[in-house]
């Protein structure tokens, strides 16, 4: 359950944005990615996740162990909040939301219309996603936007007791969450888009 | 698969869903008809399964931008890619769930609509399997164009232009079958012709189209 990153270069809409870059991801880690608004966070996320091949590079990591945060929510609001967590359970082939209910401190809110929940509380519904799922290696894409501190504290404990069970995580965010991790500035890899060598195969991007 | 179903069914059923927006459209078409070419009875009974099939046809057009629009701009469509059903499948699935709310629909309405138009009473039969046989080619071809046009703002003008062009021999063949039904003549060519269409679709489609969001979701 671990993933490589070797020499990967991604791009967005067919400019590379980071390039050169390589790591490993360990069972048992927390690596918290860091790096200015449009530096491709997103985009590695993504590239990781498996939504869009790399420019350059490889990506290694065991079969259907991704599960992926964004920065949707990916919520239903004319389902409950119990109805869109037991979709997403038995699309990965389980079946108990309630831990995750629990742990995201939403059984108060089960029967609640997605649609009627505050920005925070769709959030933690969001998280709880992760839980039910069961994948081993968690890519978030800044997961604690409109959280309270109460709720970046559960947060953190979900993804300590995730860690602690032999999971991984991989997280974008700007904010401290207090977990003990290794930070990751994508800074220095920053692509020159204009460099000359690649500027032909943007042009054929779509057919390759 | 079953649970994406199950979430889709639901979800069209429930308030701002869809479900019953190409129904309520069927039945407008079906009952202007008559108003506009006037109320002459064998002119009706003449042009009646041409105008179900063209009124059903542009039903199921209407509701096509819903099937992966929505779970595009949730960020569903990402999660979906990443959770353990194929592509193809989910497709096939939501493709099947558009058939079920829209087509389904109209296959059994038809017959009553029928009536509305002075369709002589053999129409009721062949109306009934000519668009039971026909509209899931409608929605395998709709999903492949709304799987293309995905990632635009606004695509459902793109989307009515891509897909009619690609409608046009499963209404020639169902409307054919049909008259031809009606008039007592052997149809058994057209009838082939119209489900080897919908084999065809939901045989190959769900490939194209998983193809086609994999690039519109980079």
């Amino acid at each position: 359950m671990e993933l490589t990153a070797r020499d990967l270069t991604v791009s967005r809409g067919g400019v590379p944005v980071l390039e050169g870059l390589s790591f490993t991801l360990k069972p048992g880690q927390v690596l918290v990615l860091r790096g200015p608004n449009g530096s491709g966070k997103t985009t590695l996320l993504r590239t990781l996740a498996g939504l869009q091949p790399p420019l350059a590079g490889e990506v290694s990591l065991p079969p259907e162990a991704i599960a992926y945060g964004a920065h949707a929510d990916g919520l239903k609001g004319t389902l409950t909040v119990a109805e869109n967590l037991a979709f997403w359970a038995s699309v990965h082939g389980t079946r108990d939301i309630e831990p995750a209910l629990t742990r995201f401190n939403l059984l108060g809110l089960r029967n609640r219309a997605a649609q009627s929940l505050s920005a925070g509380q769709k959030r933690r519904l969001g998280l709880a996603r992760l839980l039910v799922t069961g994948r081993a290696i968690w890519l978030l894409d800044e997961p604690t936007v409109s959280l309270d501190a109460a709720s970046v504290g559960l947060f953190a404990d979900a993804v300590r007791t995730h860690v602690a069970s032999g999971g991984a995580a991989l997280i974008a965010t700007h904010i401290d969450l207090g977990l003990e991790a290794e930070i990751f500035d994508v800074t220095p890899f920053k692509a020159d888009p204009d460099a000359p060598s690649r500027t032909p195969a943007a042009f054929d991007e779509a057919f390759t | 698969m079953i649970a994406l179903l199950a979430r889709d069914m639901r979800l069209a059923i429930r308030a701002g869903g869809g479900f019953g927006l190409g129904l309520a459209f069927f039945l407008i078409v079906s009952t202007l008809v008559p108003f506009a070419v006037g109320p002459e009875g064998a002119v009706l009974a003449r042009i009646a399964p041409g105008i179900l099939w063209v009124g059903a046809l542009l039903a199921c057009l209407l509701s096509l931008d819903r099937i992966f629009q929505l779970d595009f701009e949730d960020g569903s469509l990402d999660l979906l890619a990443t959770a353990p059903i194929p592509m193809e499948g989910t497709v096939a699935v939501k493709a099947l769930a558009h058939w079920i709310t829209t087509g389904l629909p109209l296959v059994v309405a038809a017959p009553v609509f029928g009536a509305l138009m002075n369709m002589p009473e053999p129409g009721y039969w062949w109306i009934f399997v000519t668009l039971l046989i026909g509209t899931p080619a409608l929605s395998m071809i709709g999903a492949f164009g709304a799987a293309l046009t995905v990632g635009l703002k606004r695509g459902g003008l793109l989307l009515s232009l891509l897909v009619l062009p690609l409608y046009i021999p499963t209404l020639i063949f169902g409307a054919e079958a049909a008259t031809r039904g009606i008039g007592g003549f052997d149809n058994t060519t057209p009838l082939l012709m119209l489900a080897g269409i919908t084999a065809a679709s939901v045989a190959l489609l769900p490939f194209a189209a998983s193809a086609a969001i994999r690039i519109n979701l980079r």
